[in-house]
């Protein structure tokens, strides 16, 4: 079969160029950060079967850290992303090699474990700001001459952020690293019989998926200018698993459209208050249940079915 | 020579005993909720993301009886394991176990949506300030180095018996032969004629009603709340990988020692209070990766 990932990419990417005319830049960023977020998640999860319940430890980390020093140490925000994103590398580093010495189901509480501990850590630790977080990041320019105090300006840089990203993890997942990755999902003691050191591409790929986290956590705090215990929370982990989950574990672009959905369904919802605790718990039953290749998945099935009943 | 130990180590002798006291409680309930966690897993092969919210229904139940048809604690004690035990038969029959047949990590996915509903119903009907369940057994006894609470012993003394009879029931009976059996091979298990679907239902039942009775002791000393389950369940989810899930009597041991170890940490070191199961944790998992009592696949 062909593949439209390319030309799919090309039509979404000049959507989102033409998107600010109509929707609110705010929105679309916070999509772009979340899809990003859910994309490193996927690598995980969808490529080597890996179920993350911690990645809140990441986004939320580098978060603060870019924060912080934007903020107090007066960094240019370019070089607090990239701190953010490099701290968030380090701690998928020990997170990762701590993690990946269970499978299954240990390794989804191992992580959930090391990202509490991470949110208590934050909780505590002076320079976070406790429970008020570090508020009232500056915006300041961009390699020193792109003002992004303008939310349009700003979004075009996300979007830059996001496509760098997207592709990123194209290139990892469609690589020969990324057909071991899946050898490991498949079959994982075939893939150690035939002499691949199993571990070490667990952990790169861990450690790939917390860095790209990490910059999706640095962009949203200099976004919304604020970085809080709500990001580095275990819900916060949650949400990146049901935007998974929603679009399609293990799909290109399964991801991104479960960003959307979950975010747009959170916009609208945000004065139920409660209740977007319980439809999101609703709509993680009903795709488990149901629907459990997601909206990218279930697209993707129904074309395969269409395309093979026309060629004979 | 006593006084003088205390000295050195910087403490008293109340606050010393009276964190290892709240240390044995934290501890009988990870001990109880890992105990079910690893009952549900070995039979199920799930991770019960819901224990947590069952355990904080057990604890409302005891409160909704209290005030809504005046049943007292001793009447709760019995009755709301029972009720969310059936109603964790009901999931169990309606929702989990379409779930069987494919990878485990389903069966996490839909319990996590489950606790997420189950917490945010809560939230919504009763706010998440916390309700105060009154104590049922008031006063103490003084022992000459601590004050022991009598409800506090209490809470200890049950949750080892009903700790100890879980293990002889699964260790020692027929039906817990049964059980093991169809842990290591159901298909085998039900060419002999035994109902292992039936038994895979009971046990969730079981395992949620073990939840449930750990919420209805909790009443009395933490105030009833919805967002209480949440927080413990990540710490028993750090105990069971730190015990392995493999054995029943591992689960018990490891619950109630880091409980103890925890208490030591709030008196020690009460910055490390929070963080200190998931540090022993990640230590574990670096000298003995399957875990204290686990058998590594």
């Amino acid at each position: 079969m062909k593949n439209y990932d390319m030309p799919i990419f090309a039509v979404l990417i000049a959507l989102l160029i033409l998107a600010p005319m109509a929707i609110y830049p705010v929105f679309l960023m916070k999509v772009l950060c979340f899809a990003l977020f859910a994309l490193a998640f996927n690598l995980l999860i969808g490529y080597v079967g890996l179920l993350s319940f911690g990645h809140a430890m990441f986004f939320g980390f580098s978060a603060y850290i870019s924060a912080y020093t934007v903020k107090v140490w007066g960094w240019p925000t370019e070089i607090g992303i990239i701190a953010g994103t490099a701290v968030a590398a380090l701690l998928g580093l020990v997170a990762g090699s701590l993690a990946i010495r269970r499978q299954g189901i240990y390794f989804a509480m191992v992580t959930l474990a090391l990202a509490q501990m991470v949110f208590f850590f934050c909780l505590q630790a002076p320079f976070t700001g406790g429970e008020d977080g570090i508020q009232a990041v500056p915006r300041r320019p961009l390699l020193g001459f792109i003002d992004i105090t303008s939310d349009l300006n700003f979004y075009y840089v996300v979007l830059a952020i996001f496509a760098a990203g997207f592709l990123i993890i194209y290139r990892a997942i469609h690589s020969p690293f990324g057909q071991v990755l899946k050898a490991i999902r498949e079959n994982e003691a075939r893939a150690i019989s035939l002499g691949y050191h199993v571990d070490q591409y667990k952990l790169l790929a861990f450690v790939l998926s917390a860095t790209l986290t990490g910059l999706a956590g640095s962009t949203k705090a200099i976004v919304f200018q604020l970085a809080s215990l709500t990001d580095v929370a275990w819900q916060m982990s949650g949400e990146a698993v049901l935007m998974t989950l929603v679009g399609g574990m293990g799909t290109v672009f399964g991801p991104i459209v479960g960003a959307a959905i979950i975010i747009t369904m959170q916009n609208y919802l945000a004065g139920f208050g409660e209740w977007v605790l319980v439809i999101q718990g609703v709509i993680f039953v009903i795709t488990v249940l149901l629907f459990r290749r997601g909206v990218v998945g279930e697209i993707a099935a129904l074309a395969t079915r269409l395309t093979r009943r026309s060629e004979p | 020579m006593y006084d003088f130990i205390f000295q050195f180590l910087g403490v008293s002798p109340q606050a010393l005993f009276g964190q290892l006291l709240i240390g044995l409680i934290n501890g009988a309930f990870y001990a109880l909720l890992s105990l079910g966690l690893a009952v549900i897993f070995g039979m199920l092969n799930v991770i019960n993301f819901t224990h947590g919210a069952q355990y904080m229904m057990g604890a409302f139940g005891a409160w909704m009886l209290l005030h809504y048809l005046g049943i007292p604690y001793w009447g709760a004690l019995i009755l709301v394991p029972v009720i969310i035990g059936a109603f964790g038969i009901l999931l169990e029959r309606l929702l989990l176990s379409r779930l069987y047949h494919l990878d485990h990590l389903y069966g996490l996915l839909l319990t996590f949506g489950l606790a997420l509903i189950l917490e945010g119903l809560f939230r919504k009907q009763y706010g998440s300030s916390g309700l105060p369940y009154n104590n049922p057994l008031p006063g103490g006894i003084h022992l000459g180095f601590m004050f022991l609470p009598w409800y506090r012993g209490w809470v200890v003394l049950i949750s080892i018996v009903v700790c100890l009879a879980t293990w002889f029931m699964i260790e020692k009976t027929k039906l817990g032969s049964y059980l093991r059996a169809a842990t290591e091979n159901p298909t085998l298990v039900r060419a002999f004629g035994i109902n292992v679907p039936r038994m895979m239902t009971l046990t969730y039942g079981f395992g949620v009603g073990l939840a449930a009775l750990a919420g209805v002791l909790a009443a009395p000393i933490y105030s009833v709340n919805p967002i209480m389950g949440s927080n413990l369940i990540i710490v028993v989810f750090a105990v069971v990988v730190i015990g392995g899930m493999g054995s029943i009597m591992g689960s018990i041991v490891t619950g109630f020692g880091l409980g103890v170890i925890e208490g030591l940490t709030k008196v020690f070191y009460p910055e490390a209070s929070n963080t200190v199961i998931f540090i022993i944790m990640a230590i574990v998992l670096l000298i003995r990766p399957a875990g204290l009592f686990g058998t590594p696949r």
